[in-house]
């Protein structure tokens, strides 16, 4: 027992300590592909240090909740975070939340930060938000065909025994594996506000989702907010990692090694999701917002699609 | 047959169904003759994939028809034509993309419904087979009803031939001669439509099937 709560406290504090390290590593890959010298790996941070120094400047007419939310927005995605097995499997919280808990926490997170985007009133809070709202309701469908994929494969929402399937022998080729690893490529670029779907270096106003929604923000809020966001990537990208290519990961109970193995896996994994991540964010242009529901609902077909053949392929099995 | 075997059969037949939802997806018309050619390759692929489970050679000859005629001749061909009508541009389509998809969803669960209790008696590896050639299929018969560009028409009917020979290289194979004959067919078909295709703009002044329904008498 203790061991577990030892692994989960480790966790949760690996993903807050890696996330800026992780916005860093993207930013620095990005500006390499354009033959820029980039910022150093760093340098999320600091940015985040000197925010929290900084005054907090609020809006004459923002009410308590826009004060709140910026914590809560954390501290939801914090905790999501932490579920995902990242170098070791067999955490204490695993069993009594699955990933449709993940998929709720985001969307806690989502609907505050929506919600903080209106509360000031400006209009381009209002933009930002109903536009993150078009895409949350194709996104967060899709992300949970997803989730219902890969529960009926492996016959469980628990990551912790998706991933030990995974591992097993019993796991195979699949097409609807295949489908959803895409369809939760698609949802990862989407909600993370990366290129295809939105620039988050931008604040041009035609395009911009999320930037729109914390514009207001400034001071200790801007940091919380700004963590919150890079702790959302890391998330997206253990999901992947776990789930799609498991190797490495530590079992519940394994002796030193097997966690000090775990955790150089885990290090290279983030690395080469990110270097991969970039490098299609690099290759293709931003897409129109009225795109983006295509896009996004390309992702949920291919939920559909999944599960359906799945079926097919239970009976071979 | 070991289970990465027919893991492998699965998938590719499985790709085959997702790159027929890529066309029904595609907008663009050069966009379309590739992942048209991709479509022919996959098949090539898969038949070839099952030549090699059944032991059976002249599915190899199968397989290399489908990978030299559609994969490489018609696309080219189809490539040339178009760049000589001019008609580069975006594709219209009659009902919008998002339906479209989904109604395409809705026929691929209508075709695992329907196959799945029909074929019982089968091995388990032919039904799937069967259950994935049938999608394939009916969304080449729902890209042919969608559509009103002639030649993605003619897209629409060369992808469903290709569900065709998926079906008939799961049951077993079908003989040599029928499928040399099926191939020189589709090459025919694909000659005849070219020709009608010029004639058509000569006639028209445009490749849009609506401006068929003029002369008929139907719409103004």
């Amino acid at each position: 027992m203790t061991h577990e709560w030892l692994t989960q406290l480790a966790q949760a504090a690996l993903v807050l300590g890696l996330a800026p390290l992780l916005s860093g590593v993207t930013r620095k890959i990005r500006a390499r592909l354009l033959r820029r010298q980039g910022p150093s790996l760093v340098q999320p941070y600091r940015d985040l240090l000197k925010l929290i120094r900084k005054e907090a400047v609020i809006a004459e007419n923002a009410s308590w909740l826009f004060r709140a939310a910026p914590y809560v927005i954390f501290a939801t995605t914090w905790v999501a975070a932490a579920l995902v097995p990242t170098f070791a499997t067999g955490l204490m919280l695993s069993a009594s939340a699955d990933l449709i808990v993940i998929v709720a926490l985001l969307g806690t997170a989502r609907f505050l930060l929506a919600l903080a985007g209106l509360d000031v009133g400006t209009s381009f809070g209002g933009i930002g938000s109903s536009r993150e709202m078009m895409f949350a309701s194709l996104a967060e469908p899709a992300m949970l065909m997803a989730v219902f994929t890969l529960s009926l494969f492996a016959g469980s929402t628990e990551l912790s025994s998706i991933s030990a399937y995974m591992l097993g022998p019993n796991a195979g080729v699949s097409i609807s594996l295949a489908l959803a690893l895409v369809a939760l490529v698609i949802v990862t670029i989407g909600e993370n506000a990366r290129i295809p779907v939105d620039n988050p270096a931008t604040h041009l106003e035609l395009t911009m989702v999320h930037e729109a929604m914390i514009l207001e923000y400034s001071g200790r809020h801007l940091a919380v907010i700004e963590a919150a966001a890079s702790l959302k990537l890391l998330l997206y990208l253990s999901l992947i990692a776990c789930v799609f290519i498991p190797w490495g990961t530590a079992l519940s109970g394994a002796g030193a090694l097997a966690y000090a193995i775990g955790l150089g896996a885990y290090a290279i994994k983030l690395a080469a999701l990110a270097f991969l991540l970039v490098m299609f964010e690099t290759a293709t242009a931003k897409m129109r917002v009225f795109r983006v529901p295509e896009f996004l609902g390309v992702a949920l077909m291919l939920g559909l699609l999944g599960t359906i053949m799945l079926f097919v392929s239970r009976v071979s099995r | 047959m070991t289970s990465l075997d027919s893991d492998i059969a699965h998938l590719l037949a499985g790709s085959l169904v997702l790159v027929s939802f890529v066309l029904l997806y595609q907008d663009r018309m050069f966009a379309l003759l590739n992942f048209f050619a991709v479509h022919a390759c996959v098949l090539a692929l898969s038949v070839g994939w099952q030549a090699y489970l059944q032991r059976a050679p002249h599915l190899f000859i199968t397989a290399l028809i489908a990978l030299l005629f559609k994969g490489v001749i018609i696309p080219v061909a189809l490539h040339r034509i178009v760049v000589r009508l001019g008609i580069h541009r975006t594709i219209e389509s009659v009902v919008s993309i998002g339906p479209t998809m989904l109604f395409g969803m809705a026929l691929v669960a209508l075709s695992v419904v329907v196959m799945l209790p029909v074929t019982q008696s089968a091995g388990a590896f032919v039904r799937e087979d069967l259950a994935f050639a049938l999608s394939v299929v009916l969304l080449g018969f729902l890209m042919m009803v969608t559509r009103r560009n002639a030649v993605s028409q003619v897209i629409g009917f060369m992808s469903l031939e290709n569900g065709l020979v998926l079906a008939a290289t799961g049951a077993r194979g079908m003989p040599l001669v029928v499928e040399i004959s099926v191939g020189f067919s589709v090459l025919i078909a694909f000659l005849v439509v070219g020709i009608f295709l010029f004639r058509i703009r000569e006639r028209f002044d445009t490749v849009e099937l609506q401006a068929l329904d003029m002369s008929r008498g139907e719409s103004a």
